[in-house]
């Protein structure tokens, strides 16, 4: 085993991250405006920046489902139960007492188990949630003849609502989390630079070095 | 040949355009000319420009210039150039040429006053509904049938005349301006010699009216024609409706963006321009209106079938290219333009009634009537608060219309529904709901009164107010116990001879004084808690709401969350002290 500076994350992984945060933001500010939580932008500036935000949002997330299958990057998020325990009870008690995070991303494993876990109940739950209620929510005059379609709607809106709540409430974890083990820099800068350190079998490092030398960063020292 | 063929050609078109401008001016000044009510001639050698002609005596009537349209000059009509005695007499020379159009008017509305409501089954129209403000025609007729577009509807219990000569073509088609009917005589108009302080439906001193200059003068009806009686319902200007006042007349764009003038920049439309007939009957009905998003009909030649603000604009009228415009377009089936283009009524400084109550009415001072003009509208004019014919009022501008889901069908309550005096009665009522696809959101103007009904029997009652020369009517002898019983008498209704005074409510569709569309009710309108829309349940409006039990939850959770990565952050924290101690 090698510990060295690979590039995990490739340009439009980082530009999907950054662009998906960005309208996220913009659509929970907005989204709560048009629930009436605030008045901070009129109401039909909301809805236009809400509604335009919502679409560049789906097309961002049409590349990036494609990207994940065509590239094989999926496989970071198959949950495993492997290690899941010692990630939750660091969280919840190693990182009291001064542990080291029992997590080192592998070049297979850039995620670890619980951020996996994490990442597939958003990816397949939280997100279908909120896209499929907000195309509803978007259509609605093309189905607003179907008998009781306001009540629908009125689900709809609450499944969007609560979809949306509890995104947010993950986004306030996920910058939390970036303070726990390295620094909120060191954790920040991957998705910047690209480069994290991993943990290089001798034969992915021979790989990379034969055939992805771009991806290939100095050997990492320190602890960790 | 080619060359020469050319030359010809535009020689001859230079020909015609040096003969143009010489002639032109020439025939624009004769068609002006004052008193020549359409004096360009077919025989003109060059094509009149549009035929924009003066009525007759425009200097001395402040109209509109109008615009001959059809094909025949009335003023040129030899059977229209001799006196005439009466209206009947107009009419029987209207007749000669127009064979069927008091047939078709005698089974109009406007000469009927009746209408079958087909969704509800009843019988409606002036001659049977009771209503918040004079409450009845019956017992009242030469008064009340004073705006029937007929003459001598002299009972209402037997309806209008049906001889053809008793249609009043004039009250519609004059241009003259000076044909006026009178307040008091059953449709007549003023003729000399007038009675002393006589006065005409719209309330002005009564002049006598030249038939033979009106009847030279006919055309198609103009705002004016109109607005003498659908202005002034209820016995005044705007009394009745909220959004027909005279304040139409010249209008500005917040008044009204179809009606003020185009040099007010507005559309200078007059009521026709809307409401389209066929056979003198008119698209338009207070009784069932089109509530429903109408059709599309927004396409060349394709027939209209009401006068709905989509007859016109479409169901999508809105701009689509940005979100809101979409959006808005998005509202059209479940909310009707007029909710959002109307904000207010009752505009231009011409006051609505918005309470009429007849309980108080009958107090006299020295035993004389009192009047008291304790609202003074926008206009400068005052309106009285008090008459002793009447009880008291309450005035509204700028009034803000009360919203509900409307299907366009009202039901209204007759002469012989038992009512509960102990609840504010609805004189009429409207169907509609959040769940049924037929409805829309409508605005209305709330009208209150107070009126009569028999403590025993528990209906409402008549009322005979008018008729000066009786011991009976109130308005002369400012006696309920008379007045109420002469009506029903008259009517043929039961009545104990006991009456009370019962609360009454009606509901007026607002559709006129559409506003420019900058002053439109903007989304925070009804999308804010507290909004216009605040009083209608049962249905999901984002927005309205905003402590909803969701957004609650979702607030507990975004609490919930950063308190539980605080607690975790203050736990690493004095962990970590505790650790650097050691």
């Amino acid at each position: 085993m090698t510990r060295r500076y690979v590039k995990v994350y490739p340009r439009f992984e980082r530009f999907y991250h950054w662009g998906q945060a960005l309208l996220i933001f913009v659509l929970f500010f907005t989204g709560l405006g048009v629930a009436g939580l605030h008045a901070l932008v009129p109401y039909g500036l909301a809805v236009t920046v809400h509604t335009i935000a919502a679409v560049l949002l789906l097309v961002l997330w049409v590349f990036a489902t494609f990207w994940h299958f065509t590239t094989g990057d999926w496989l970071h998020y198959l949950p495993t139960t492997k290690g899941l325990f010692n990630v939750a009870r660091y969280y919840a008690y190693g990182v009291f007492r001064g542990e080291e995070h029992p997590f080192n991303k592998r070049f297979w494993a850039k995620n670890n188990p619980l951020q996996a876990l994490t990442y597939v109940f958003l990816k397949a739950v939280l997100f279908p949630a909120i896209w499929i209620t907000g195309i509803l929510y978007l259509t609605y005059s093309f189905w607003d003849h179907v008998a009781a379609a306001n009540l629908w709607l009125g689900w709809v809106a609450v499944i969007h609502a609560l979809a949306a709540f509890t995104l947010a409430a993950f986004v306030i974890v996920h910058v939390y989390l970036l303070t726990l083990g390295h620094t909120f820099r060191d954790h920040v800068r991957p998705m910047i630079t690209g480069y994290d350190i991993v943990d290089l079998s001798p034969e992915e490092e021979a790989y990379l070095a034969h055939d992805q030398m771009k991806r290939l960063g100095p050997v990492a020292g320190g602890h960790h | 040949m080619h060359r020469t063929w050319l030359f010809v050609r535009r020689f001859l078109m230079g020909l015609a355009l040096l003969a143009g401008s010489l002639l032109l001016p020439a025939a624009a000044e004769e068609a002006t000319t004052p008193g020549g009510a359409a004096a360009v001639s077919a025989a003109t050698a060059i094509p009149p420009p549009p035929a924009i002609v003066t009525a007759s005596g425009a200097a001395a009537n402040p109209l509109k210039p109008r615009i001959i349209k059809g094909t025949a000059d009335h003023s040129k009509f030899d059977i229209l150039k001799k006196p005439f005695a009466s209206g009947p007499e107009v009419t029987a020379a209207c007749l000669t040429c127009h064979t069927e159009a008091s047939k078709q008017v005698m089974g109009s509305i406007h000469y009927s006053w009746t209408f079958d409501n087909k969704a509800t089954g009843q019988k409606l129209g002036k001659r049977y509904t009771l209503n918040s403000f004079c409450g009845n025609v019956g017992a009242n007729e030469p008064r009340c049938t004073s705006c029937h577009a007929g003459y001598n509807f002299t009972d209402v219990r037997l309806g209008p005349p049906q001889n053809e000569t008793a249609v009043d073509c004039l009250v519609c088609h004059d241009t003259s301006g000076q044909y006026a009917k009178l307040d008091n005589a059953a449709g007549n108009p003023a003729l000399a010699p007038v009675p002393e302080k006589a006065k005409t439906i719209t309330g002005a001193l009564a002049k006598p009216s030249n038939l033979t200059a009106a009847a030279l003068s006919v055309g198609g009806p103009r705002l004016e024609n109109c607005g003498q009686c659908h202005f002034n319902g209820g016995g005044g200007d705007n009394v009745k409706h909220g959004d027909l006042s005279s304040a139409l007349y010249a209008a500005d764009t917040h008044v009204d963006v179809h009606m003020a003038s185009k040099d007010n920049h507005g559309q200078g439309m007059m009521c026709s321009t809307c409401h389209k007939q066929e056979a003198h009957q008119w698209h338009g009905s207070r009784y069932a209106p089109t509530a429903a998003q109408a059709p599309d009909r927004h396409k060349p030649g394709a027939p209209r079938t009401a006068s709905t603000c989509e007859s016109c604009h479409g169901n999508t009228p809105h701009k689509g290219e940005s979100v809101v415009g979409m959006k808005l377009n998005d509202h059209t089936d479940r909310v009707a333009c007029q909710t959002c283009h109307i904000p207010t009524f009752a505009k231009g400084g011409v006051a609505t009634k918005t309470l009429w109550d007849w309980s108080t009415a009958g107090k006299l001072k020295d035993g004389k009537p009192i009047q008291e003009d304790g609202y003074h509208q926008g206009n400068g004019k005052p309106r009285d608060t008090y008459l002793s014919t009447k009880g008291t009022f309450a005035w509204g501008e700028e009034v803000k219309p009360h919203y509900a889901w409307f299907n366009g069908t009202t039901h209204y309550v007759t002469d012989s529904d038992v009512i509960d005096p102990k609840q504010p009665l609805a004189m009429n009522w409207i169907d509609g709901a959040a769940n049924d696809p037929a409805s829309r959101i409508h605005p209305f103007k709330l009208m209150h009164g107070k009126q009569a009904y028999d403590t025993e029997l528990n209906h409402l009652l008549y009322n005979q107010v008018y008729g000066p020369k009786t011991d009976t009517a109130f308005w002369t002898n400012f006696s309920y116990d008379k007045s109420l019983k002469a009506a029903m008498d008259y009517m043929g209704k039961p009545y104990s001879g006991k009456y009370g005074f019962v609360e009454t409510t009606m509901l007026w569709p607002i559709t006129h004084m559409v506003a420019k569309k900058d002053e439109a009710l903007k989304c925070t309108a009804c999308h804010a808690p507290q909004g216009v829309l605040a009083s209608l349940g049962g249905f999901y409006m984002p927005g309205r709401e905003p402590l909803s039990w969701v957004n609650l939850a979702g607030l507990f959770l975004i609490f919930a969350t950063l308190a539980g990565v605080g607690i975790h952050a203050l736990g690493r924290l004095i962990s970590s002290r505790r650790r650097s101690k050691q």
